[in-house]
């Protein structure tokens, strides 16, 4: 299942953030979306999710459900977005509690999201005590509980310090190879980027065009050897390069404002 | 280095509170046993204790509270369920919202107790007008309450389960309802304090039992013991009340220890 971004235009209060985006989520595909401050990233994957809705174009599936889809779309939230009052276990039960799945199966989908995500042990704690890393395992096990085609990531490890996301991305990476869905990621560093995606969407300063599309060429489990560094590094420059210049005059307008 | 960090958190502990009101009661009991004043116009503990153990032995006590709480109990589920309904309608749709902010900002300053030869005009003389005016009085702070809880709820949550395709109703139960719970707690703690100053009044007014038309009849035949009897009495059920609230609170919002 594919998921279609048509020539998607959005503004808010007269003001244009999105012009003309079309962009495919492909099945198996991880999409990076990168781009300037304001550059209505998140707008576009909130339109992509059924959130917002668009001023001009369409969002499309293309193509049936995997076997066995639960929600052919879930996402998974920079600040994790997970219910206080209900444990790590019930709230991943909470996006299956309204879908036709049976208590033993749910159960079972529960148990394998939580083992999927090094979750097993915490099941029980609630998320006040649990790190800002762990919560963030918990709105991806969340999101895979439902068996989703296209996964929906707006900046999941921004809110994280640096040596969590280095560890969060080790696990993406082994995750988005075993997982058979096709994510749209939405970030604003540029080495998560390269590290975990297969294309690299640029989008442009507001209002957010497509500026540059680039492919990883190098298989996401061989982006951490040495060896793959020289050409990350090049790709990651070229991208650095299309989006210095938005991205000083994004800077500056916000200092503005 | 000199110590700044001094003060600015107060922590309530017990043997100072015991102590406070074990030396109020000392001096007050001294006072009258001293009879420097008039045991008439402020009786000692010691009368006001016995007056209480008379109207407890002699049953008088149990059926003015029974009624009183009656009506109470009656009153505040009446106003409570009206104010939750309402709240949430207003917190959460546009058109009650435009109407019911505006009605609610022009009635709740009114104080309740001037309508009840309204509502005896209305619904005629018997408990109907009583239990409504302790309705009204308590159905205002609720609607408040649920509003401001429900404008309170992050709405990234809110988000998140939009995102999972999670049914209105759903959203509304599990999500919506838990996280506006500690203001509509909070409510509870000002619309019971509410109901117990309303059926006091109202019984002063119009009643014939009940622990305000106690009071009044101990007033008009200056019997200030069994006066102050009847105000210990509804001190007692204050702090009943506002214990209840709190094991309430204890109990459903354990997730925030």
């Amino acid at each position: 299942m594919d998921l279609l971004a048509q020539a998607i235009g959005h503004s808010f209060d007269g003001l244009t953030v999105l012009a003309d985006v079309s962009l495919a989520i492909r099945s198996r595909e991880v999409v990076a979306i990168v781009g300037p401050s304001g550059c209505g990233k998140s707008t576009l994957l909130s339109i992509l999710g059924g959130l917002v809705v668009p001023a001009s174009g369409q969002v499309l599936i293309r193509g049936r459900e995997p076997p066995g889809c639960i929600s052919p779309i879930a996402a998974v939230f920079q600040d994790f977005a997970l219910l206080p009052w209900r444990s790590v276990e019930d709230n991943i039960r909470f996006v299956l509690d309204h879908r036709p799945v049976g208590p033993a199966e749910k159960r079972g989908i529960v148990a394998d999201a939580l083992r999927r995500t090094g979750l097993s042990e915490f099941a029980a704690a609630y998320p006040r005590q649990l790190s800002g890393g762990m919560k963030q395992r918990v709105g991806i096990a969340r999101a895979l509980a439902v068996r989703p085609a296209i996964l929906l990531m707006d900046e999941p490890l921004s809110a994280l310090d640096s040596q969590t996301r280095a560890v969060l991305i080790e696990d993406l990476t082994r995750l988005l190879d075993a997982e058979r869905v096709g994510v749209a990621y939405v970030t604003h560093t540029l080495d998560e980027a390269v590290r975990l995606a297969d294309r690299v969407v640029v989008l442009s300063a507001r209002p957010g065009r497509i500026q540059d599309v680039a492919d990883v060429g190098i298989p996401r489990s061989e982006r951490a050897r040495p060896s793959a560094q020289k050409e990350l590094a090049a790709l990651q420059a070229r991208l650095w390069a299309s989006i210095r210049d938005g991205a000083i005059a994004a800077e500056r307008e916000v200092a503005r404002a | 280095m000199p110590f700044r960090g001094r003060g600015f958190a107060p922590a309530a502990t017990a043997p100072p509170a015991i102590l406070a009101f074990a030396t109020l009661i000392t001096v007050w009991q001294a006072v009258g046993t001293a009879e420097w004043v008039n045991p008439l116009f402020l009786p000692s503990p010691a009368a006001i204790a016995r007056a209480l153990w008379t109207l407890a032995a002699s049953g008088e006590l149990w059926t003015h509270l029974t009624r009183s709480a009656l009506r109470v109990g009656g009153g505040w589920i009446a106003g409570t369920a009206g104010g939750l309904v309402v709240g949430c309608a207003v917190g959460l749709f546009s058109l009650t919202r435009s109407v019911g902010l505006s009605l609610v900002s022009a009635f709740y300053p009114i104080p309740k107790i001037a309508l009840l030869p309204l509502l005896i005009l209305w619904l005629g003389i018997g408990e109907t007008p009583k239990v409504a005016t302790i309705a009204l009085g308590v159905f205002f702070p609720t609607v408040i309450a649920v509003c401001g809880g429900v404008d309170q709820v992050p709405r990234n949550l809110i988000r998140m389960a939009q995102s999972f395709d999670v049914p209105f109703s759903t959203i509304l139960r599990r999500v919506i309802l838990p996280s506006a719970l500690p203001a509509i707690l909070s409510g509870f703690r000002i619309s019971s304090s509410t109901a117990l100053l309303l059926v006091v009044s109202s019984e002063m007014i119009g009643a014939d039992s009940g622990i305000g038309a106690f009071i009044t009849q101990a007033g008009n035949l200056m019997k200030t013991a069994d006066l102050l009897a009847g105000v210990v009495v509804l001190s007692i059920l204050g702090l009943v009340v506002a214990r209840t609230i709190s094991w309430l609170e204890r109990r459903a919002l354990r997730w925030r220890a």
